[in-house]
């Protein structure tokens, strides 16, 4: 048997569901079919080489269980110089903290010429605001826009983008404790949280989107049915 | 107009650059009268210097990298600045690859511009061994080299509307498609090289522009098909598709397929990053919306005849397009000429390859009569590629992505065509 060929086997399942069923989504997502292998043999990766003369798996090379050996490993400082991504779930959120009032007028001073005074006006991505029952109404009517407040499923996802993206000109030039502001802002002008709101990484974690269980598996699988 | 085809310019909210041109702008009317002035002017300028005899003269001299007669000047239809979306012209190609640089664009925050030197891919997470590769060090992987399409799931959206415009081209329409032959390492063999863990449901591909894009992807299809390509038709991945590395997850949508890829992180849940929830996800008539809707479905268009060609005289019309599916190999592509009430199966060309465009041929004599052409293609699962209004009727006017409906093509007497969709 070829190293990790048990492993993969094993990891060939339902490992869509298995994902999911973390987040609060996971009621909704019964059961994820965006092609998932459960066929051993067509989930298989490629064998690597093993015959004479090819590059075999080598204890000289590989010491510590690699195929080929090639690459250097990563240390802490490689992956904390990348490792930016926040999860749903909060993970990977920094200390600091920023008010709604710190935020609007980094609002004002940064993201305002392309989202509007309000966070409605444009002439780029639709801020707010959140619609009045929460409605989703975006199949049914083309011209509806989605905004942060009526689409966006988590609040952790606004802090990964804003830090990562933002502002537009100057991306990724936003300190954390600027992000978690303009975070508070954006929830503000979206009327889910109110004036006084200090946004840190537990209280973006808590927040609960109106859209949060509007999303399901995508059910299409081929076969005679339109879907 | 924006990559999913709706005319919004000043009110739009997608991305920067990817609205600024108007639809007049793209109807490529005007695009292509250009081009045809230009290669009038290249054409002229050439006969003025060239002998009229080249069998009495001696050639030019061979360069060291080649270049297209100045006869032909194919040329992508850019919209937008540095939001960057750019289409193939489907009309001007033969077979089924898209020349690299003619491969439509679609990026979120500009080119970025890499020294392969510095480049690193950083594999980390849920693995025994996090790990650093070098671009020569991902070269040194045995190699995977496929031929497949990359089609952005926002293409066609014009072909959607209730009211589509008819003097549109099949490169304005749906020209964010391209096929090429990608040639890289299977990501397979990679997470088995830094032990990926039995447990790892999801991973994280993020990329090094601007946008720092990013997209969290099943496991299951870097064990089945997915690579990191550092080649694309013979040379390497050219800066707009990703130089020097990207990840290719072959029949999924394009968006999927980070370029400029920098970072894996494996992980036992998606990530849920704004290209994943906010964009990329599909609105249902019944107040829910589709997330992690990968597949492309299966999709075909006809390329000749279509405007902005005009059919000179009655006689002989070979009818051509392409055909493709995220869900394996097309099976059957047939043609109508009455607007969907007969159709005949056409041609496929060899070769007919899986999550790859397959070029269709039907030879068709035109009496002179208006007619109405239409193409549909079947693929391997059953699936037919639906109408219009079938797509309307499960997922509602507003959908978003995915715009696979049948495409049409409506002949006059006097021989002009206009996009009618079906």
């Amino acid at each position: 048997m070829k190293p990790g060929e048990e492993s993969r086997r094993r990891r060939t399942g339902a490992g869509l569901i298995d994902g999911l069923a973390a987040l609060a989504i996971a009621p909704i997502l019964g059961g994820l079919g965006c092609a998932p292998a459960t066929d051993g043999a067509a989930a298989a990766p490629p064998s690597p080489p093993t015959q004479a003369g090819e590059r075999a798996p080598s204890a000289e090379s590989a010491p510590d269980g690699r195929m080929y050996g090639f690459g250097t490993a990563a240390t802490a400082a490689d992956i904390a110089a990348f490792d930016i991504d926040i999860g749903p779930d909060g993970a990977g959120l920094p200390p600091g903290q920023g008010s709604v009032e710190e935020g609007l007028a980094i609002y004002e001073a940064k993201c305002i010429a392309c989202h509007g005074a309000t966070g409605s006006e444009g002439p780029w991505d639709r801020l707010a605001p959140r619609l009045p029952a929460d409605e989703f109404p975006f199949a049914e009517d083309p011209s509806a826009r989605s905004t942060v407040g009526n689409y966006w499923p988590y609040a952790t996802t606004l802090f990964d983008y804003t830090r990562r993206a933002m502002p537009f000109e100057f991306p990724g030039s936003l300190t954390d404790d600027e992000v978690y502001a303009l975070v508070a802002a954006m929830l503000y002008m979206n009327d889910l949280v109110p004036a006084d709101a200090i946004m840190d990484s537990a209280a973006v974690t808590n927040i609960v989107m109106p859209a949060r269980d509007r999303f399901v598996e995508d059910d299409r699988a081929g076969g005679p049915e339109v879907r | 107009m924006d990559e999913n085809g709706r005319s919004i310019p000043a009110e739009s909210d997608e991305e920067h650059g990817a609205t600024t041109l108007t639809r007049r702008g793209l109807l490529t009317g005007a695009a292509l009268a250009a081009g045809a002035a230009i290669s009038a002017r290249a054409a002229k300028a050439v006969g003025a210097q060239a002998a009229p005899d080249p069998t009495k003269v001696p050639g030019a001299r061979p360069q060291v990298v080649g270049s297209r007669s100045p006869h032909e000047t194919p040329e992508k239809l850019i919209s937008g600045s540095i939001g960057g979306v750019t289409r193939t012209p489907h009309h001007e190609l033969h077979g089924i690859l898209t020349p690299a640089d003619l491969h439509f664009e679609r990026h979120h925050h500009g080119i970025p511009q890499i020294d392969p030197a510095s480049y690193r891919l950083l594999i980390h997470g849920m693995v025994d061994r996090p790990m650093l590769f070098t671009l020569d060090e991902l070269k040194r992987f045995p190699q995977v080299s496929r031929l497949h399409f990359l089609e952005c799931s926002g293409n066609g959206g014009a072909a959607y509307r209730v009211d589509p415009p008819t003097d549109i081209s099949p490169q304005a329409m749906d020209g964010l498609l391209s096929t090429s032959e990608w040639s890289g390492v299977s990501l397979a063999t990679l997470f088995e090289e830094v032990g990926a863990h039995p447990d790892a449901t999801w991973f994280l591909a993020e990329g090094s522009d601007a946008a720092v894009m990013s997209r969290s992807i099943p496991m299951e299809k870097a064990w089945d098909d997915a690579m990191i390509a550092y080649g694309q038709n013979g040379e390497a991945i050219r800066p707009e598709q990703g130089y020097p590395a990207r990840l290719l997850l072959p029949g999924w949508e394009g968006n999927a397929s980070v370029k400029w890829v920098r970072r894996l992180e494996l992980s036992d849940r998606p990530f849920m990053f704004r290209d994943e929830t906010s964009r990329y996800t599909d609105p249902l008539p019944d107040g829910r919306a589709r997330i992690f809707s990968f597949v492309m479905d299966a999709k075909s268009i006809i390329t000749h005849p279509t405007y902005p060609t005009r059919l000179e005289d009655p006689g002989f019309v070979e009818i051509s397009g392409y055909a493709w599916t995220g869900r394996g190999v097309i099976e059957r592509v047939d043609v109508s000429i009455d607007g969907g009430a007969t159709w005949e199966a056409a041609e496929l060309q060899e070769p007919v390859l899986p999550k790859c465009t397959t070029r269709f041929r039907h030879a068709w004599e035109w009496d002179g009569e208006p007619a109405h052409l239409m193409s549909r293609a079947v693929d391997e699962t059953g699936y037919v590629q639906p109408t219009a209004a079938q797509v309307r009727d499960v997922r509602g006017p507003g959908t978003r992505y995915h715009y696979n409906s049948i495409r049409g093509w409506r002949i006059a007497a006097d021989g002009t065509i206009g996009f009618a969709a079906s």
